[in-house]
């Protein structure tokens, strides 16, 4: 690898990476020894798969990519082309900055509570071993909740009448205003976020811990006194890879899949409440009908995606490599 | 030999109760009287209203959609999941096979084509996608409320894994005993993946059941929406109401989580097997 | 049955590597012939040659009177036996075993009574509804050898077959195995890493050597006239030593001790030596500083040295050895190669009689 200076490399960096991430996983294992030699066959096989990508992925990103260049009419007669104004026109916003800005936060927080929550579920899960399944049955129950349900539900505890949450804050003097005041929404929607990525966390960090050998916890036995030192010199180091891997599935989950959450919270009004960038894209394209614009906002999330994706491949690559 | 201390379960016992109460209190509550709850706020025990409620959610008509039945909405849900778990399942193993056991022409540049679809999520393209589907005439029908959810490539990827784990020599035995491309596939393979395509079902399942997005701006014929959908809906009728039909919401809400629910618990080990496969 | 006839046969991977090159081979009706070499020797991929599981880049394979070079492996009339067996998991072993000739739309009857038959012969009839799993490593080898049998191929190839067995059931696997061509008198390819796996099995040994056969012949004319030094390390356990010496005078000298007489013309040879053909003498030619002993038993192999190289020799004493012992040597024992080629001197010297085995 060369190093270029910053400044130039910035703007092609995402697609170098990709390219070099998904060159990793077709080159990183040896083909099979012996494959069919059809001419045709192979692509009977592959059709249904290439023409439902074609059709669904290919053409509305390239649609997404097309349409951020113009203005389209209101009214619907055809489309200006106005170059990278509606880029410029996004990232200079004032709401879209703090929607972004917003959205950061938001990541952080998710994935740092949840990956948390979730490490130290599971080591205490791996420890009583003999009565860790009905814990996990309850963790692995409310994976298979969606989040929409999560959502309601965790309106309703937030409710201004009925919400137990609700109450509680009162009794501490202050008066949650859930939908009404953006950081009392933030609470709201951070906290039900947090419970549905809780046992997806869970899960995996519990699978790791289990697959650490037993001579190796009993080396440790052996090597540490202190329980935290055990934990903080051999098991967590052991974890790191699914930690890390975790941290970028929490990282797009907090980006993307919390927009249930969000839509079900906010409810469509907007006016005052926080929200990422992928709910706002939602709702410039369908309910401010901002095409051009929505679809630039598009583009620049496509990129963030690519490049947290390619940054997860390269690891992926390189943990089939190295255990 | 580590020893078990209460306060391992202390903490287990919090975390659960935190994960496990606004189920309850959900399921509870969806048993009182509307009147009840905006009274007295949410309850953790059963009450008396549970049967006229979930009555009147799956069977009245414009309970508070306008057209529609929860037993509909239940009944698409379960379409919904189902064909995507198999839609995905046939899809991504066809298209594995060819990748992983044949030699042709581009067989890299279709690799490619295919699993650069990992890179974007639905969502971010989900305004030129709904332009896709409207130029398609797509719109309220389960083709589109499906098929488009299957242009990701996840699946393609874990058999693409999968097949990759099978050993050379059972392809190479295959040959010798005189099957084809057809034959392989058919008597070798697909048995052999059994396991694997269960436990992919089963996280497919869950993902078509639990989708939100595409449904919302796919439907707007009532006789296609989902438990999903149907959980906007209720929520949109709600704005304004004196007082709100927080039974019938919970109601709704319990339906919409039992069957992955029960999914997932009933067949546990196969699930975290294949999500922790399958995710990697 | 038939013969296997390889003409000139060459394989050059992609890549430009030589994995085989020109090797000319007949192995006659019912001869069990085993091909042996170290890993990458090219011995797997010549087996796969006439599987038909990999291209022949030069010359023709033969079976029969068919050249089958583009042949697809399930037309060529061949069966084989892998290392990992390649049992298909989800199937019966009966169904394991009917496979291919389901596929070759065998009549019913015939099918059942060809497994049936076959299991009897390898013993597995009790198992034959048993998937693969519930199995053991011997009982999934035997699988493996019965889905060979039944398909009464022109030419069974084995691929390492008992590599992945323990070291007792590789032993009594071997005669099976052995037994088994013999009453079908099958013609056989066999491919192993493992000399005495080769020794034992072979009518006739081939020993290649990065793509090129070293050697052709019956296992024991290997074994007492190795065409090069790489077959003398190769073949017989345990293994030839090899000393630097020349030969001076009609002599072959290790340093500057005298061996016995070498007629071949002086100069520097690589002088090849079997441990079982030295024997430990009171005023034997070459000193020996021992350095250390293994107990096999039934003998015993002594470790030392000799002008500085490395040296073993095997003897059935039990008494304690002294640290300096003197060998002596049977001139028709020496076995003497070209330092340069590596290949075996003629020497006009006749072996007296048989080495002792």
């Amino acid at each position: 690898m060369t190093l270029t200076h910053p400044s130039v490399s910035v703007p092609r960096r995402p697609f170098a990476r990709l390219m070099r991430g998904l060159a990793a996983i077709g080159a990183s294992e040896p083909q099979k020894r012996v494959q069919f030699d059809r001419p045709l066959t192979p692509w009977l096989f592959l059709a249904p798969q290439l023409a439902v990508v074609v059709i669904f992925f290919y053409w509305p990103s390239v649609e997404a990519v097309l349409s951020s260049f113009y203005i389209e009419d209101p009214f619907g007669f055809g489309a200006t082309f106005v170059g990278m104004e509606n880029y410029s026109d996004a990232l200079t916003n004032a709401r879209y900055q703090a929607t972004a800005a917003f959205t950061a936060f938001f990541c952080v927080v998710v994935t740092a509570l949840s990956l948390g929550i979730g490490l130290l579920l599971a080591v205490k899960a791996d420890k009583v071993i003999r009565g860790a399944g009905p814990y996990k049955t309850v963790l692995i129950s409310v994976y298979a909740i969606a989040p929409p349900v999560a959502g309601l539900i965790g309106m309703m505890i937030f409710d201004q009448h009925i919400g137990p949450i609700t109450e509680l804050f009162a009794f501490f003097g202050h008066d949650l205003r859930v939908g009404v005041n953006y950081w009392d929404t933030a609470i709201a929607v951070i906290t039900i976020s947090v419970w549905k990525q809780i046992p997806y966390n869970f899960i995996f960090f519990l699978s790791g811990l289990q697959t650490v050998p037993v001579s190796v916890r009993e080396a440790a036995l052996i090597d540490a006194r202190s329980g935290w030192r055990r934990f903080r010199d051999i098991v967590l180091p052991l974890l790191a890879p699914t930690a890390f891997f975790l941290l970028i599935i929490n990282i797009t989950y907090a980006m993307f899949d919390t927009f249930a959450i969000f839509d079900v919270v906010v409810k469509d009004k907007p006016a005052n409440n926080p929200m990422t960038l992928v709910y706002k894209v939602y709702l410039d394209g369908f309910k401010g009908n901002d095409i051009g614009g929505s679809s630039a906002q598009s583009v620049i999330l496509m990129v963030v995606v690519a490049a947290l994706t390619v940054v997860q491949f390269r690891f992926l690559e390189r943990r089939v490599h190295y255990g | 030999m580590q020893q078990v201390k209460p306060l391992d379960h202390l903490v287990l016992i919090l975390g659960a109760l935190f994960m496990a109460l606004p189920v309850i209190v959900a399921l509870m509550s969806s048993t009182h009287a509307a009147i009840e709850i905006h009274s007295n706020g949410l309850y953790l025990t059963p009450g008396g209203d549970g049967v006229e409620t979930y009555n009147k959610v799956l069977t009245a008509r414009g309970g508070f959609t306008g057209d529609v039945t929860g037993l509909l909405m239940l009944g698409n849900s379960m379409i919904m999941g189902i064909g995507f778990a198999v839609g995905k399942i046939v899809l991504s193993m066809t298209a594995a096979y060819a990748l992983v056991y044949f030699r042709f022409r581009f067989a890299t540049l279709i690799f490619w084509a295919i699993f650069t679809t990992l890179l974007l999520p639905l969502e971010v393209r989900i305004m030129p996608s709904y332009q896709v589907m409207s130029t398609l005439g797509l719109l309220n029908s389960y083709t589109g409320l499906i098929v488009p959810l299957l242009a990701s490539a996840t699946g393609t990827f874990f058999f693409r894994q999968f097949f990759k784990s099978v050993p050379d020599e059972l392809l190479e035995a295959a040959r010798i005993d005189g099957a084809g491309p057809w034959k392989f596939f058919v008597d070798v393979l697909v048995p052999l993946s059994r396991t694997m395509m269960a436990a992919i079902f089963i996280i497919m399942f869950i993902y078509g059941w639990n989708q939100y997005l595409w449904p919302l701006i796919m439907t707007t014929d009532e006789s296609f929406y989902t438990l999903m959908r149907g959980i906007k809906s209720i929520l949109q009728v709600w704005v304004g109401s004196q007082i709100p039909d927080y039974n019938e919401a919970f109601a709704l809400a319990v339906l919409a989580m039992i069957p992955p629910i029960i999914v997932v618990v009933v067949f546990q080990r196969m699930f975290i097997k294949g999500l922790t496969e399958s995710d990697k | 049955m038939a013969t296997v006839t390889l003409s000139n046969v060459g394989k050059t991977y992609a890549g430009g590597v030589d994995a085989v090159r020109g090797v000319d081979v007949e192995i006659k009706d019912g001869e069990f012939v085993v091909l042996v070499g170290p890993s990458g020797c090219g011995k797997s991929t010549m087996l796969r040659m006439v599987a038909g599981l990999e291209d022949v880049t030069r010359g023709e394979v033969r079976i029969g009177d068919r050249v089958v070079n583009t042949l697809d492996p399930a037309d060529r009339d061949i069966a084989m036996v892998f290392q990992n067996y390649a049992l298909y998991p989800h199937m019966s072993v009966r169904d394991n075993m009917a496979y291919g000739l389901k596929n070759r739309r065998t009549p019913k009857d015939e099918i059942t009574r060809r497994v049936d038959e076959a299991a009897r012969m390898l013993e597995l009839a009790p198992y034959l509804d048993r998937k693969p799993r519930a199995l053991s490593g011997g009982q999934r080898q035997r699988v493996a050898m019965g889905r060979a049998i039944v398909r009464q191929p022109s030419a069974f190839l084995f691929d390492e077959p008992l590599s992945n067995l323990d070291a007792k059931l590789r032993v009594s696997m071997r005669g099976e195995i052995r037994r088994l061509q013999k009453r079908l008198a099958t013609t056989s390819l066999y491919v192993t890493h493992d000399q005495l796996e080769a020794m034992t099995l072979a009518d006739r040994l081939i020993v290649l050597r990065d793509g090129a056969v070293e050697q052709v012949g019956a296992p024991l004319e290997v074994y007492r006239r190795p065409a090069s030094a790489f077959v003398a390390a190769f073949i017989g356990s345990p293994a030839m030593t090899l000393l630097d010496a020349r030969v001076s005078d009609g002599q072959a000298l290790v340093g500057d001790h005298v061996v016995a007489p070498a007629a071949v013309p002086a100069g520097e040879v690589t002088l090849g030596l079997r441990p079982e053909d030295l024997r430990i003498t009171r005023d034997g030619p070459l000193p020996m500083r021992v350095d250390y002993i293994e107990e096999l038993g039934a003998q015993r192999i002594v470790h030392g040295f000799v002008d500085g190289q490395k040296i073993a020799v095997t003897e059935t004493g039990a008494e304690s050895l002294p640290a300096d012992l003197r060998l002596s040597v049977d001139p028709g024992a020496l076995h003497l190669f070209d330092v340069k080629t590596g290949r075996r001197l003629p020497q006009t010297v006749t072996r007296p009689e048989a080495v002792p085995a």
